[in-house]
């Protein structure tokens, strides 16, 4: 039995997604480039997918989608792909919460000679806006900022943050990673100032190996794979086909599936969440309670460990991730949770759920009832038992 | 998803030993909370023997694995033999840990060594490692160079990323790599690097091959190789080279020293 609840992590292909790529993993193999008929279903297959995708970021036309093969490779793009085209501006912006794919490529680039301003969050995880404010300056290439965080779910306000960018330097580029939020916000881009925007298929039930990145048709980047004249020259390489087919059929059902994330996967989500804040003593909320994705809940567990809690979790057939250090082989916990402040005490035994159109309420039923058992028999081998009693007493009363 | 032994699970699954020892002789404690684990050992001593032994690990799997067997490691032994327990043998007794994980075994140590301290105070000697200092050098994780160069000489680590695994040292901001490194060339074991008879004599022929002969080839002459003895080796010079004044000038000053260079310092060359 696995109950899944990591799908920031990576989720379920779904099968009707599947069912769309097989007749190009089999017979419709041709290479979409060539000049005879039996080539053109496979181009008109990437043709109708970049459409479904046109439709999922809300663009103006498909003209301004690539394809790529998964997030890291549309962020690079698109960052790499700025600053070339604005070689005479130095400076970037972004925020201390982002993914590391995109973190790592700015720290590359600050060795490189770029500054680079990193914006920090409140406690609640909302973006300083008044500090953004300020750093944007004339030499300002870029700014970058994640729709939704991948650990908290929090939601940054990207269509604001557009206007106060081009209010400040119109010349100024705005990439949003978007991978988080893929599903589970309604894009809209052609009425932001969003420059580019990237996302990754396996996050909404897509194959892993497949990406995509919207470039508004008035911004210009040179590619970063080069080669033949695949996506209009902005991406060399064979169009994958049949992944590509699932991305498109992955985003249609996505925008068909938002009402029901926003309201049923929610509900489950709330019920998960209020529940173990009320059953376990010493859990708290890692973020504010609103202005969230809808399927994801960070929530810290003080004086314990988290990988112990996945461990045993990992046991009950129960799949969550941790902001724990221990669990990413590094030796630091999770940069989002320092980022915002979170206390030492439940820094180390954070832990992540995040739920899927998959996850049934049995599941939710389930882990309800066992999650509270786990915690309090790793808080017995907790050496802070004076703090815990405390944390216990002044929690009951 | 850490590659944990059998026995790693089994005792972080069910723990022995678990929890504090009210009328405890000595406690041990190490790591903090905000270093994300810590542990504390309680001692309950009968005439110089470890009647009991208890712990509380704040801490992952591995943390809870190393303290739980450490429990099992001591008890009903002598003050004197668990002095010389070490890390390595925890990690051991857990059929080993994942690299990264090393410094779990690492803070069950430091515990055993923090009660041992109390019981002998200043004429406690650690094993093995004795006039290094107590500086901290890893100021993130409150790391000192003791820790160090015992975690080095006890399980023969060779590279910084490996003091890091074992001792946490330069595993968050980073700085003190510097200062490690410098640690790890003054205490780690040297390897001698020295090549068997059949490494020379295939490395030799390579470099010859590779690089000599098509260097003399381009003046239209060329080399072979005769014998190799020791770090003698013999080669023939021939086409327009066998005739070559410079002949003896090319032997010492090109074919020499490129094999001194690529193969071995030691290299005689002689022409037969």
């Amino acid at each position: 039995m696995v109950i899944y609840l990591d799908n920031n992590a990576t989720t379920k292909v779904d099968k009707r997604v599947l069912d769309a790529m097989f007749p190009y993993l089999e017979e419709e193999y041709a290479n979409p480039s060539s000049m005879y008929q039996f080539s053109v279903k496979s181009s008109k297959a990437i043709a109708q997918a970049r459409a479904q995708l046109r439709d999922f970021f809300g663009a103006k036309s498909e003209r301004e989608v690539i394809f790529t093969s998964c997030g890291s490779e549309s962020a690079n793009t698109a960052i790499k792909g700025v600053l070339a085209a604005n070689k005479n501006k130095k400076h970037i912006i972004t925020t201390k919460v982002e993914h590391p794919c995109v973190l790592n490529l700015y720290q590359t680039l600050e060795k490189q000679g770029y500054r680079v301003d990193y914006i920090g969050v409140h406690a609640d995880g909302s973006l300083d806006l008044e500090e953004l404010k300020d750093k944007i300056d004339d030499e300002t290439a870029l700014v970058s900022v994640m729709w939704a965080n991948n650990e908290t779910g929090v939601i940054f306000p990207v269509e604001e943050i557009g206007e106060i960018i081009k209010s400040k330097n119109p010349e100024t580029k705005f990439f949003v990673d978007a991978v988080q939020a893929s599903g589970k916000v309604d894009f809209d881009v052609k009425n932001t100032n969003i420059d580019l925007l990237g996302i990754s298929g396996h996050k909404f039930h897509a194959p892993k190996g497949i990406g995509a990145l919207y470039v508004k048709s008035n911004v210009i980047i040179p590619p970063l794979i080069v080669g033949g004249h695949q996506e209009r020259g902005m991406r060399a390489g064979t169009e994958n086909v049949p992944y590509i087919v699932g991305l498109g059929v992955a985003a249609e059902l996505a925008k068909e599936a938002l009402k029901y994330e926003t309201t049923e996967i929610k509900r489950l989500r709330d019920k998960l969440e209020t529940g173990i804040l009320k059953k376990v003593f010493n859990s708290r909320l890692n973020s504010s309670i609103s202005n969230r994705v809808p399927n994801t809940s960070n929530i810290g567990f003080e004086y314990i460990e988290g990988e112990l809690i996945l461990l045993h979790l990992s046991d009950l057939g129960i799949c969550a991730s941790s902001g724990s250090a221990c669990t990413s082989g590094s030796l630091e916990p999770s940069h989002v949770l320092r980022a915002m402040g979170v206390p030492f005490t439940s820094l180390h035994g954070s832990i992540r759920f995040s739920l899927s159109r998959f996850t049934t309420e049995e599941e939710i039923d389930y882990t309800l009832e066992k999650l509270p058992q786990v915690i309090e028999k790793i808080v017995k081998l907790s050496p802070y038992q004076d703090e815990l009693e405390h944390l216990r007493n002044s929690r009951e009363h | 998803m850490w590659d944990y032994s059998e026995k790693v699970m089994d005792h972080y699954r069910n723990p022995r030993n678990v929890g504090k020892i009210d009328d405890a002789d000595l406690i041990g404690e190490a790591g903090s909370l905000t270093c994300g684990d810590s542990l504390k050992l309680y001692i309950k001593l009968k005439d110089g023997i470890i009647e009991d032994a208890k712990f509380q690990t704040f801490g992952c799997g591995s943390a809870v694995a190393s303290s739980s067997i450490l429990t099992e490691m001591i008890i009903g032994k002598s003050l004197d033999e668990v002095k010389n327990i070490t890390n390595k043998d925890i990690a051991d007794e857990l059929g080993g840990l994942p690299p990264e994980k090393m410094h779990c075994s690492v803070m069950g140590h430091e515990a055993l060594e923090d009660a041992l301290k109390k019981y002998y105070g200043d004429d406690y000697v650690s094993p093995g490692v004795t006039d290094v200092s107590d500086t901290v050098i890893c100021t993130c994780f409150n790391v000192t160079e003791h820790q160090i160069v015992e975690a080095i000489e006890v399980n023969g680590l060779s590279t910084v990323d490996e003091i890091t695994n074992y001792t946490k040292a330069g595993g968050a901001c980073g700085r003190c790599k510097g200062a490690i490194k410098k640690i790890l060339e003054k205490h780690a074991p040297k390897k001698e690097v020295k090549l068997s008879a059949a490494q020379m004599v295939l490395k030799i022929n390579k470099v010859i091959e590779s690089v000599i002969a098509p260097e003399l080839q381009k003046d239209g002459g060329d080399i072979e190789l005769i014998d190799i003895e020791d770090n003698k080796v013999y080669v023939k010079l021939q086409g327009r080279c066998s005739a070559c004044k410079n002949s003896i000038l090319t032997l010492k000053s090109f074919v020499e020293t490129t094999l001194q260079d690529k193969v071995s310092p030691e290299i005689e060359v002689i022409q037969v």
